[in-house]
């Protein structure tokens, strides 16, 4: 039996020839990432192991973006004790003030995955970096500790289901709207413990932004990973980013996958996902009367360049409507600069947005844009469960950058078309 | 509270509680909302667990320290928060339908019995009385008498929860 795109990659790391679904592994990582959220749990773990070093202070990553810049006293207290360890391990890659963005914008754009790539974070949406085609994966902090001292994880090795993409999208449409249907259809845990590995020629028809943003939800279906195959795109990404390409997995021909979808682009419709599970989809011309108080347009998920510029394109010459709070984050300096460069934060500060400093911020409810009660948000980001932005009885509705834009102009959830001029 | 004196508890084998019950999707969100992820302390988790879903858990799990739920239990965000907040409420073990993968390995990593069992996790009640056999697997429905079979832990896993947590089974055997 033939192995999946993700089944090849884990054999590799494990200095194995074959590895077969359900079989247990212990694979050595070229990357383990945290956040300062799961960071400050795994160094208590690490120093539990009374582990003396990293096991590579080039191939650890961390990231300060949920509660920075630093909410509230607890949160600095984090932050400070993770920049402590950091310079005590020497670790390389790690972020913070100006150097800080969203972990999973920034880990790409600075090149720190590549194809082939074995990656652990301790953040779900760790998930992310399968758009390069690496496997990458959320943990815990647990798991993240024991990467850090040992530069290895034990995995199960995973079934997978086979997304097989055709045509190319239409007008407004973003990867969000592909991940949107796919967990729509299959529902929140439709993929659990399974890779989501995507083919065919409609892959081609996607922007790296949209695979970022396809991989990064793979976690909303219950995946393990998502993963895309290294085309032309990616290595001209590669190259740019990290300046190699890595290694260059594909799918063997008699791979065996547990389920298997065939979806045209061509017939997606900007989508948006009803409170409380991102599965509670239908397209945003469907949505009804949705009125918002609140729009937000970034996060790891749809916080790069070409989701602004997607928004931008829609708010350009008009004014977000009186009652709604519109803001947008850049997922990075990189991605902020550009937006500058590109004239997009005059847009969108003429249309009423209140441009944020890069931060994952509101999408967990963290700061800079909490809901009180009763409030709704229509929100790029990821998930929507009860209170995920902010009190347990306020809503959250997802969507792309397209959509979000429309109806911040709108007041209500509307199809993009409604408010182009 | 710090993190090893979460793990310092030794847990008995056989436990028996009343259970407190909840359906699909819990996520990690309502068992350990973001707004409290400023602090890692065990008992400053423990202290707002549940409480976006059940605003009584604080009282219920003063006497019963079983969970039983439905499907994909733990979805959702990867903090290991979630698993702490809930072993260090007094919750022994929780019995679900099934597990969001990242929640199944905390919950390992960090020693909290999990077992996945769709058969009890459908039948069992809330405030059903039941024992649970860690070593055997084995759930019995003391108010309704049945009893229910898991599959045994894969021997990878069960060697790291005889460590006492995966910090543990590294320092033992990867470091």
């Amino acid at each position: 039996m033939g192995m999946t795109m993700t089944q090849k990659i884990m054999a590799r790391h494990a200095g194995l020839d074959h590895v077969e679904a359900g079989q247990h592994i212990l694979a050595d990582l070229d990357l383990v990432m945290g956040n300062d959220i799961t960071t400050p749990v795994a160094i208590g773990a690490f120093r539990e192991m009374e582990a003396a070093k990293v096991f590579d202070p080039e191939k650890v990553a961390m990231v300060l973006d949920h509660f920075t810049p630093n909410k509230d006293i607890k949160a600095a207290t984090q932050c400070k004790m993770i920049r402590e360890f950091a310079k005590e391990m020497g670790i390389t890659h790690y972020y913070d003030g100006g150097d800080v963005g969203i972990e999973h914008v920034i880990l790409p754009e600075k090149g720190l995955v590549k194809a082939g790539d074995m990656v652990i974070g301790a953040d779900s949406h760790t998930c992310t970096y399968g758009a390069l085609g690496a496997f990458s994966t959320g943990v815990g902090s647990t798991d993240m500790a024991v990467g850090m001292a040992t530069g290895k994880a034990w995995f199960r090795v995973p079934e997978a289901i086979l997304f097989t993409l055709t045509g190319k999208p239409g007008k407004w449409i973003n990867g969000k709207d592909l991940i949107l249907y796919i967990i729509g259809k299959i529902g929140v845990d439709g993929a659990r413990y399974l890779s989501m590995e995507f083919a065919g020629e409609g892959v081609a028809a996607l922007s790296m932004d949209d695979r970022f943003t396809v991989a990064n939800m793979a976690i909303e279906a219950g995946g393990k990973n998502g993963i895309f195959p290294v085309d032309d795109l990616t290595k001209e990404y590669l190259m740019d980013h990290a300046g190699e390409i890595g290694v260059v997995e594909e799918a063997d021909a008699d791979a065996a996958y547990k389920e298997q979808y065939e979806i045209d682009l061509s017939t997606l419709e900007p989508m948006v996902a009803f409170p409380h599970l991102p599965e509670n989809t239908k397209p945003a011309s469907e949505a009804g009367d949705i009125v918002l108080d609140q729009v937000v347009i970034g996060s790891c998920t749809n916080g790069r360049i070409s989701d602004l510029r997607q928004a931008a394109e829609i708010l350009k010459g008009q004014k977000a409507a009186k009652d709604v709070r519109l803001l947008i984050i850049p997922g990075s300096q990189e991605v902020y600069k550009q937006a500058i460069a590109e004239g997009l934060i005059d847009v969108f500060i003429d249309s009423r947005a209140i441009v944020g400093p890069p931060t994952c911020g509101p999408c967990l409810g963290g700061h800079m844009g909490i809901l009180a009660k009763g409030e709704r948000a229509l929100s790029t980001t990821n998930r929507n469960f009860v209170g995920r932005m902010g009190h347990p009885e306020s809503e959250v509705y997802l969507c792309s950058p397209a959509v979000a834009a429309a109806s911040a102009i709108a007041g209500h959830i509307v199809h993009p078309d409604t408010v182009v001029k | 509270m710090n993190r090893s004196q979460l793990h310092s508890e030794q847990e008995a084998l056989v436990i028996q509680s009343e259970v407190i019950k909840y359906g699909d999707n819990v996520d990690t969100d309502v068992i350990i909302p973001a707004r409290y992820l400023n602090s890692s302390d065990p008992s400053d988790l423990a202290a707002h667990c549940m409480e976006d879903l059940d605003a009584d858990f604080g009282q219920k799990v003063k006497d019963r320290k079983i969970i039983s739920a439905g499907k994909n239990f733990g979805c959702g965000s990867s903090r290991e928060h979630a698993p702490i907040a809930i072993k260090a409420a007094g919750v022994r073990c929780i019995v679900a339908e099934s597990f969001a993968r990242i929640f199944y390995r905390n919950a390992i990593n960090i020693g909290l019995p999990i077992l996945e069992c769709a058969e009890a996790a459908q039948a069992l009640r809330d405030g059903a009385e039941v024992e649970v056999d860690l070593s055997g697997g084995i759930i019995r429905n003391l108010t309704s008498g049945e009893v229910y079979k898991t599959h045994p832990f894969p021997s990878f896993l069960r060697d790291i929860i005889e460590s006492g947590g995966l910090t543990r089974y590294a320092k033992e055997r990867m470091l």
